[in-house]
């Protein structure tokens, strides 16, 4: 429900009144933040006393162009996307009242960043075939397995995690979402080096993990539900950036050939044109998106989105690495160590190259998300179903 | 506070598709216009005076104190797209854009309003492939009388009048009864190309040829892509839907997995067209200097994403569009076809015409690579 009383002027006077009362220069930064998320200006579609004030989600640039121009601290969303971006949409929904009043304010002012326990070695384009086991134990469930590609997981104080809580019944009904404390003593977590050499990823064992009733997310048995609500914000906040014209990959490329005019041929150029050309239109076709969402008329585009920008992000990276010659053959730096922040477009060309393909694989592969689009958007039949009626631990693994 | 185009489709826009949808969906039958590709009179001027009589379509691009209706080329574009969609055989991408364009570069009024009303179809006589900006034939101008031949002009055999440029530099209107107009077999059956003979047919100066041909050719580049648009959108949908009833195999071909990827895949082209297409409609509608867009297409812009108004950013706006919408168009036809099977091939199922028109458009007005070309020096990455 939104207030409809508050416009874009009248959070503009709430927001100069809260920098009068909390001069940026003059805050300590974490007191800054928890008091902006105590007025209600964190985010302001959420509800009053949870960060929000119940306003429409398009007003939240009219706060934060206010606090930006009185150059107040900002809560590092790249640090806490998962947090912010999964987490707090899911605990918003079915969180109990008690839920969001522990989690949300931390999470939001990043004294507390979150990660997700979803893919496992076992389970990943088929997620709903995941084998973490939580077992009933009193007031607690009693967690063991494996999961993968977990970010952030080295710096997280808390994950949601989905987990099986009934082997018996079909895949997609036995599951339980959970909040795991990640600090708990059966909590293992190892780094994952990945073809770049980093590890921007972790493995992270679960060994008689204690999770508190309390900490479930929504009914038992419920979780894949549940999850839908993390996943469909995942899938929003990788697709759907507005980018100024050169803003990505494209730019990157588009500078050396400016710079390096030795480096051109007739090939690479026609071929450097055509990528531009459909780097231009899919940020287009985002910056449609973006304002479809701002008018309440959101498309099924987004699904598209990640599937252009994975493909578009791989062939500009490799045509870079092409277009480098000899210093192609080269690489910055093969060490191994655990970035907190993750650039597609940072460091060198090759780290680029080799980044870039994981893009059509992370949330969700290009061929999953383009059954998604042939199914849900143009309505072509599903796919044939083997798994359906089949208890989870009846299936072939 | 904005400097992006506006992207989406208004309330009156939105009002606008539906008019013209009901029209064509009403007098614009695959079969009439299948039936009629082959007769002496290709084109449908019952539905053209329909078009701009009825709804006063064809002055959209002009003043209302010029008898236009004073929108702009989003407007246009809309009925761009729904003309798209029914491959309709009229002349309003070439009277209603085109010539009007070049004549609003010039300042005849009269004729202006003539073309705005409708009743009379005015054609610029510079062939349809060339690009914006690309030298153009002309012919001899001797003391008001002109004298040769040009081909490859679109809907000439439905012109009342041409715009015809000359060696002198001007632009001349020339009564079509005056010249010899012969069809050209065109590839594209909805929008037929032919010869205009000049034998000292009298012409009147109405303007500067380069200025208003650069201009005219510009607007039918950027607009295009709202046919193309049209087209694509048509082509999905139907074989969408075809493939959810036709079954082999005991099940709706639709279901199976590699035919599902392509759909999904052409439908993500089709996304993304829309959004170029609205970006070159849009632009053309801010950039009020249409015209003078020379010049400013030095330097990198990368990172600013324009102002409106400005003749470079319109020039980048139109050939980003048309450097992405043709390959996209020919791709929807060729995969609708393919994805069609027998029934594709034949000469009943409508599928053909939109591959023509798509492979055409993918010629008209420059080719994707003239526009590719254009860029290199608008964006600044420059050739070896």
């Amino acid at each position: 429900m939104t207030d409809s009383s508050l416009d874009a002027a009248a959070l503009r006077r709430r927001t100069r009144q809260f920098l009068a009362a909390h001069p940026p220069a003059a805050t300590d930064r974490l007191d800054f933040l928890r008091a902006r998320f105590d007025a209600g200006l964190a985010w302001v579609h959420y509800p009053e006393g949870l960060g929000g004030l119940g306003a429409p989600r398009s007003l939240q640039v009219v706060v934060d162009a206010e606090l930006q121009a009185a150059g107040a601290p900002d809560n590092d969303p790249r640090r806490i996307g998962i947090g912010l971006g999964m987490a707090a949409p899911t605990i918003l929904r079915y969180g109990t009242e008690e839920q969001k009043r522990r989690y949300l304010r931390p999470l939001w002012t990043g004294e507390e960043v979150w990660c997700q326990l979803f893919s496992e070695p076992g389970a990943g384009s088929d997620l709903a075939a995941l084998g973490t086991r939580a077992v009933r134990d009193g007031e607690d469930w009693v967690v063991n397995g494996q999961k993968v590609w977990t970010s952030s997981a080295h710096v997280a104080r808390w994950a949601i995690l989905i987990a099986r809580t009934d082997p018996d019944v079909p895949k997609h009904r036995g599951i339980t979402y959970f909040i795991c404390d990640m600090t708990d003593p059966g909590v293992e977590v190892r780094p994952l080096r990945q073809i770049t050499g980093e590890a921007e990823f972790n493995e992270v064992f679960l060994t008689d993990v204690r999770i508190p009733d309390t900490r479930r997310l929504g009914e038992v048995g419920d979780g894949w539900r549940v999850a839908q609500t993390t996943l469909m914000n995942e899938r929003v906040s990788i697709g759907g950036m507005a980018l100024p014209r050169e803003g990505g990959m494209i730019g990157k490329v588009a500078q050396t050939w400016r710079e390096r005019p030795e480096l051109r041929t007739h090939d690479l150029h026609q071929r450097l044109l055509k990528l531009w050309v459909e780097a231009e239109v899919a940020r287009l076709t985002g910056e449609r998106l973006r304002q479809q969402l701002v008018a309440g008329q959101p498309g099924p585009e987004g699904s598209g989105m990640k599937l252009a920008f994975a493909r578009l992000n791989q062939e500009i990276s490799g045509l870079e690495v092409e277009l480098r010659g000899a210093e192609g053959l080269l690489y910055d730096d093969w060490t191994m160590r655990r970035p907190e922040l993750v650039d597609f477009t940072g460091r060198d060309t090759g780290y680029r190259y080799l980044r870039a393909k994981g893009n059509s694989i992370e949330g969700g592969t290009s061929e999953v998300l383009l059954n998604i689009v042939a199914e849900r958007v143009l309505g072509l039949p599903a796919e044939p179903r083997t798994d359906k009626d089949v208890a989870w631990k009846d299936l072939a693994r | 506070m904005s400097t992006q185009p506006d992207l989406l489709y208004s309330e009156e826009e939105e009002a606008l598709r539906a008019a013209v949808r009901d029209l064509l969906t009403d007098h614009c039958q695959a079969a009439g216009v299948i039936a009629r590709a082959e007769s002496d009179a290709p084109h449908d001027l019952a539905l053209w005076k329909a078009l701009a009589d009825g709804m006063g379509l064809a002055g959209l691009l002009v003043p209302e104190d010029k008898g236009g209706q004073g929108a702009t080329h989003r407007e246009a574009a809309v009925v761009l797209e729904e003309l798209g969609r029914a491959v309709a055989p009229v002349p309003y991408l070439t009277s209603a854009v085109v010539a009007t364009e070049a004549l609003l570069a010039c300042g005849d009024d009269d004729l202006l309003g003539r073309l705005a009303s409708g009743r009379t179809i005015g054609v610029l006589a510079v062939a349809l492939h060339l690009a914006p900006g690309a030298p153009f034939p002309a012919v001899r101008c001797d003391n008001g009388t002109l004298h040769g031949e040009l081909a490859g002009i679109a809907d000439a055999a439905v012109a009342d009048v041409l715009l015809v440029p000359a060696e002198d530099g001007g632009l001349y209107a020339v009564d079509a009864d005056a010249v010899t107009v012969t069809g050209q077999v065109s590839l594209d059956l909805t929008r037929p190309v032919a010869t205009v003979r000049f034998d000292g047919a009298p012409g009147r100066r109405v303007g500067d040829a380069d200025v208003a041909v650069r201009r005219a050719l510009r607007a039918a580049a950027g607009l295009l892509a709202s046919e193309q648009l049209g087209l694509a959108d048509w082509t999905l949908t139907e074989t969408v839907r075809y493939l959810k009833e036709r079954k082999q195999f005991n099940r709706p071909v639709g279901g199976f997995q590699a035919l599902k990827h392509r759909l999904a895949q052409l439908w993500l082209e089709v996304v993304n067209l829309r959004a170029a297409a609205r970006a070159a409609a849009d632009a053309l509608a801010r950039g009020e200097s249409a015209g003078d867009g020379e010049g400013s297409g030095n330097g990198a812009n990368g990172g600013s994403s324009g102002n409106g108004g400005n003749g470079g950013d319109v020039d980048v706006a139109v050939a980003v569009a048309q450097a992405y919408a043709a390959p996209v168009a020919v791709h929807a036809a060729e995969e609708a076809l393919q994805l069609h099977g027998g029934i594709g091939m034949t000469w009943e199922h409508p599928v053909h015409l939109y591959l023509k028109r798509a492979k055409a458009d993918s010629i008209a007005y420059g080719t994707a690579g003239a526009h590719r070309e254009a860029l290199a020096g608008l964006v600044d990455l420059q050739a070896p």
